[in-house]
Parts: structure tokens; C-alpha cells; sequence
């Protein structure tokens, strides 16, 4: 089969591999219709996670129809349409009863290096390097899903791919991030730093969840764009002191939550691009130090986007001054799938706004490069694994 | 039938021939040896876990190394494992010191093994009896002199890792009824070819 493979920074490849196998009971095989390139995605492209290996397969944003199901395999048949959620989680330990999925214990082969780094591991990631699991992710033809039965939610209507696809991450990450707000219905206010593929879930989220004002801050001009579209007031990051605005605009309250949808890789401080590039940072944090000093006092700062590792200059204090709840982490994916698929089905949202790109599996190399460069109005790329 | 060892105390002696285990005997000295100690919470009942880690040739299918395991009798069995330098076998038996069912077992290396070791697993229940939290303690004696104390240090670590990987193992084929694995999934060159 073709899939897309990591050989370095900013390297990409379409090789030709061996099929998956089944290998565990409660794996199935499923064979790719669509998939896609996610913003974390541009992380590993410039090289910023450590543990990726040459050869290893990207991709945690796919869906397809089961080929083949292992032997402890008893919800899916051979035939089912379904979208897989980026999250590999066992439903058996402490966390995934209390619907902690991003938080599994044994998903993860090896945990070794990110006990090491933060102490504990969470659930292992499809094709998000090693210390994350390791495993072959769904930019391919075919993939295989471990726990097969936990994970994959049946789509039975003839809904089409483009609207159910980013139940895989980014719409109900987008989700969780607005859910993490405390949103009081027609009152609460909510700052969103990042305009990507997340920050415009989050936004939509935030309105679907009786958000009474959105404001939505980037500064590239087709992503403040499409935040307008949904009914967001935007902030232009290259022209407004984001900070004295957003407390005009509250009435000198500051929002009630802020999210952080753009994580390690902000743009606009040139001490975190350096230490970052030296390698004496794991990220940039520059939009998580803005909101967390704009939230309001007793307010929520909400992190859907990805941090590695550590960060510099963080005004924690800000945070403690005013009392800030923080909320973050990976998606709990599998708890968002059956509710946000009732709100596509109910047409209370077509998530298939956000694609700009469609692009043949053969030409994800270059996609990847466009997307990363925010070039020709990129703001989300679906991948096409038949051409 | 071990024989019977004139140093151990009597009453350990006896407590032991009455409970149906080996005598216990000091085999890692408190200040020599490499000690590990690891826990996790598996959320099964001590019974399920206990009665796993009584047969002890299913420890074959957690721990990562190469090892072969065999029972010669209730409270014997024969080690086997691949080790530097090289890939030489080294092999002991271990006895069952202590058994007390659903709560704890205990073993030590039969006397003149090569590598001296004992160890004990607890199984206790977990706050809210939500699982249970399982404590391994590892205790291993190098072969001595200056290479020896050096291969300690560096096989400390190792001993660590072995025993955080073999209880994370058990921990997910208990409550997933499988171990997480990527050995033989897709992957692109160089990696395909080196796998070959």
C-alpha cells in the first residue's frame, strides 16, 4: 500500500509499504476513504517532537471501512463504515472509566521515555512518534486499529466523509476546548488565540455552547476570515495590542475564557524562536502567555493546542493573582464522538467548512509544505488515499 | 525437596515446612546487592492477579526479556535468560519462601545460583477497592569483583526497566486482555529493510 512516512525535518515521503496485519485480538484493519493532515501534524514536519523515527507513518485524522477484525473483536463486522479517533485507548483501566481516554494506562508499548519526561504516560497516539506508542498511522491506504471495539464510531447514514472525518480530532478537540470554558449560555465571553483548524471548532463549539460573544485572534487573513464567517469578532494579532482590546471589548473585564488553540510553535517572540531553535525551549509559548494575562480574574484558560515539553517565562503568577482555573490535555476523544455526530446528523454544524485542500495521498509532501507555510489559503488539507 | 540449609533460622525452618514453602534464607545481603521496587494499580481483584503470578511460567508472557520459565514442582522453578556479554544463558531456581494466598508471594534464588536474587510481589487492596495495588520488590547479587560492581550499576538500571516494563505488561494483559505491541506493523524504508 502507499502511505506517507516521516524521513526527517521538513521531509516527507509517499512509499510504497507491506499491508497492515492484525496482531493483536482486539485489532481490525480498515481500509482508508479519507484522511487528513492536522495542524499537530506540522509539528513533527518541522521537527519539533522527539522519538520520530525514519519510516515511521503520520497521520491520526481517518476514516474507512473495516477489512478485517481480530479474533476479541465483537462491536465491528468486516464492512462497517467508520471514523477512528486519534486517541488509542483499552476502555478497561482507571482512566477510561471515568471517560478519561486520552489519559489510558495500556495503549502505549513502551513507556518508558515519557515516564521519564513527565512522570506518567497517557494513551498512545496513531503516528505521533515513539514515546507517544509508535504506531503506523492513517495518511495510507490501509491502517490497523488496535482496540477495536473502544475507539471506532459506526457512521450507518449515507452521510458523506467530508462531514463526519474531523470527529477523528480536531472538531470534538475544538469541542472539549470550549466545554473546558464553563460557558454560562448567552453571558459568558470567550477569547480564542489561533485561527487553525482547532481554534475554528473551538469558536463554532463556543456558539454551539451559548457563548454570548467570540473574539478569535490570528493574523492571517483567510483564518480571521472564516472565524468572521461563523460569527466571531476578530482580532488582527500584526495590528491590535490584543491585550488592551480584548478589555475594551469586555467592558475592562477581560473574557471570561481564553483558549490557547495555537501551542508550541506561536509566532511573534523572537527569544522562544531562538531558544527553541538552540533546543534550550521545547516550545513557544507566546499565546499561552497572552491569555493567560488577558483572562479575567476567576476566569478559565482552556489549552487544546499541543505542548511538548518546557517553556520559558511563563507569568504563572498572572495566573495565581487572578485565580485562574487552568484546563488542558489531549482530547477524550471517544467521549464526544456519539454527541457531536448527533449534531452533524441534526445539521446543527457541517464540520466540512474548514477544508480548503483536497489533494491526492501521492502529493501529501507537498501539502504538508503549503500547510506549514500557511501559503494559498491553507487551512486544512484532505488527503485522498485512492490517487 | 530443597536441602535443607543449616544457616537459615529454625523457626523460619519450620513456619516454612508448615506453610508448604522453602525455608527463607538471607541470599542478597541487606548492603550488596541492586534492590528495585515498582507498584501499579490493575483494576482486578487480587485473586485474578494472584493466581496469574502463582503459575510461574505465565510471567514468561510479561516479562520483556527473552526468559524461559518452567515449574519443577508447587513452590520450584527453573530460570533461563539471555545475558551480556554475548548471549549466554544464564539460568538458577528459584523457591517460593513465602505464600500467602491473594496477598503476597515471595522467592529467593536456590543456594550457589549464579546470580543470587530474591524478590516479593503484595497484592493490597486499592482505596475505594477499586483494584488492586501491586508492589514487586527485586533483589539481585552480581558476580563480584571491580566488572562486577560496574555491570551492578549498569544492570540496576536495566533490573528497573525490566521490572516497570513487566508490570506495565501485566497491568494491560489483565485489564485489556492484551499487550499493547507495533512489532510487525507498516512502517517505511530504512525501516522496513532493517526489519527484514
Amino acid at each position: 500500500m502507499k502511505a506517507v512516512c516521516w524521513m526527517g525535518k521538513k521531509k516527507m515521503e509517499v512509499q510504497t509499504v507491506d499491508d497492515p496485519k492484525i496482531l493483536n485480538p482486539r485489532d481490525c484493519i480498515i481500509r482508508v476513504t479519507s484522511t487528513a493532515i492536522c495542524g499537530s501534524d506540522l509539528h513533527l514536519y518541522n521537527g519539533y517532537v522527539p522519538t520520530m523515527e525514519k519510516g515511521d507513518i503520520l497521520g491520526h485524522e481517518f476514516m474507512g471501512e473495516v477489512v478485517e477484525i481480530g479474533p476479541m473483536v465483537k462491536k465491528l463486522k468486516v464492512g462497517d463504515r467508520v471514523v477512528v479517533p486519534f486517541t488509542i485507548s483499552c476502555g478497561g483501566c482507571f482512566h477510561c472509566s471515568r471517560q478519561e481516554w486520552s489519559c489510558c494506562d495500556n495503549t502505549n508499548p513502551d513507556t518508558g521515555i515519557i515516564e521519564a519526561l513527565n512522570g506518567f504516560s497517557g494513551a498512545a497516539l496513531f503516528g505521533y512518534s515513539h514515546m507517544l506508542g509508535g504506531y503506523a498511522g492513517g495518511q495510507a491506504q490501509y491502517v490497523r486499529v488496535p482496540f477495536a471495539d473502544v475507539g471506532p464510531i459506526k457512521i450507518k447514514s449515507n452521510i458523506s466523509d467530508d462531514k463526519v472525518l474531523f470527529l477523528s480530532d480536531i472538531f470534538p478537540t475544538g469541542y472539549m476546548a470550549a466545554e473546558n470554558c464553563n460557558i454560562e449560555p448567552g453571558r459568558s465571553t470567550v477569547a480564542v488565540w489561533g485561527c487553525g483548524p482547532v481554534g475554528q471548532f473551538a469558536i463554532r463549539s463556543a456558539f454551539l455552547l451559548g457563548a454570548a460573544k467570540v473574539f478569535a485572534i490570528d493574523s492571517v487573513p483567510e483564518r480571521l476570515r472564516m472565524a468572521e464567517e461563523a460569527g466571531a469578532h476578530v482580532l488582527n494579532d500584526k495590528d491590535d495590542d490584543i491585550h488592551e482590546r480584548l478589555k475594551i471589548l469586555t467592558g475592562g473585564r477581560g473574557p471570561d475564557a481564553a483558549i490557547d488553540a495555537v501551542g508550541m510553535e506561536a509566532h511573534g517572540s523572537a527569544y522562544d524562536m531562538v531558544k527553541q531553535t538552540l533546543k534550550l525551549e521545547n516550545d513557544r509559548p507566546y499565546a499561552l502567555r497572552q491569555a493567560m494575562r488577558a483572562v479575567r480574574k476567576g476566569g478559565v484558560l482552556s489549552v487544546p493546542g499541543v505542548y511538548s515539553g518546557f517553556i520559558d517565562k511563563v507569568p504563572f503568577g498572572a495566573a495565581f493573582g487572578k485565580g485562574v482555573t487552568i484546563k488542558q490535555g489531549q482530547t477524550h476523544t471517544q467521549r464526544y464522538l456519539r454527541p457531536l455526530l448527533d449534531l452533524i446528523e441534526d445539521g446543527k454544524i457541517d464540520p466540512s467548512f474548514v477544508i480548503t485542500h483536497r489533494v491526492p495521498l501521492s502529493k501529501a509532501p507537498e501539502a504538508y509544505k503549503t500547510f506549514s507555510e500557511k501559503k494559498d489559503g491553507c487551512i486544512k488539507v484532505v488527503l485522498d488515499p485512492t490517487a | 525437596m530443597p536441602s535443607p540449609d543449616p544457616h537459615s533460622p529454625r523457626a523460619s525452618a519450620t513456619l516454612a515446612a508448615r506453610k508448604g514453602v522453602a525455608p527463607s534464607k538471607i541470599v542478597v545481603p541487606g548492603n550488596q546487592g541492586v534492590k528495585v521496587t515498582r507498584a501499579v494499580t490493575i483494576l482486578k481483584p487480587a485473586r485474578v492477579l494472584y493466581a496469574f503470578w502463582r503459575n510461574l511460567e505465565n510471567l514468561a508472557q510479561v516479562i520483556k526479556h527473552p526468559v524461559s520459565i518452567t515449574n519443577r514442582s508447587k513452590n520450584e522453578s527453573h530460570w533461563s535468560v539471555s545475558a551480556p556479554p554475548g548471549d549466554r544463558r544464564v539460568e538458577w531456581d528459584a523457591l517460593i519462601i513465602n505464600d500467602e494466598p491473594n496477598k503476597l508471594i515471595a522467592w529467593r534464588s536456590r543456594e550457589g545460583s549464579e546470580i543470587a536474587n530474591a524478590g516479593t510481589v503484595r497484592f493490597d487492596p486499592a482505596p475505594g477497592n477499586e483494584g488492586t495495588e501491586v508492589t514487586v520488590t527485586l533483589e539481585y547479587l552480581p558476580p563480584g569483583g571491580k566488572l562486577g560492581a560496574l555491570l551492578a550499576k549498569f544492570s540496576g538500571e536495566e533490573a528497573e526497566q525490566q521490572v516497570r516494563l513487566t508490570l506495565t505488561r501485566f497491568k494491560a494483559l489483565m485489564e485489556a486482555g492484551e499487550i499493547p505491541t507495533i512489532e510487525g506493523q507498516s512502517v517505511g524504508e530504512p525501516q522496513r529493510k532493517n526489519n527484514q
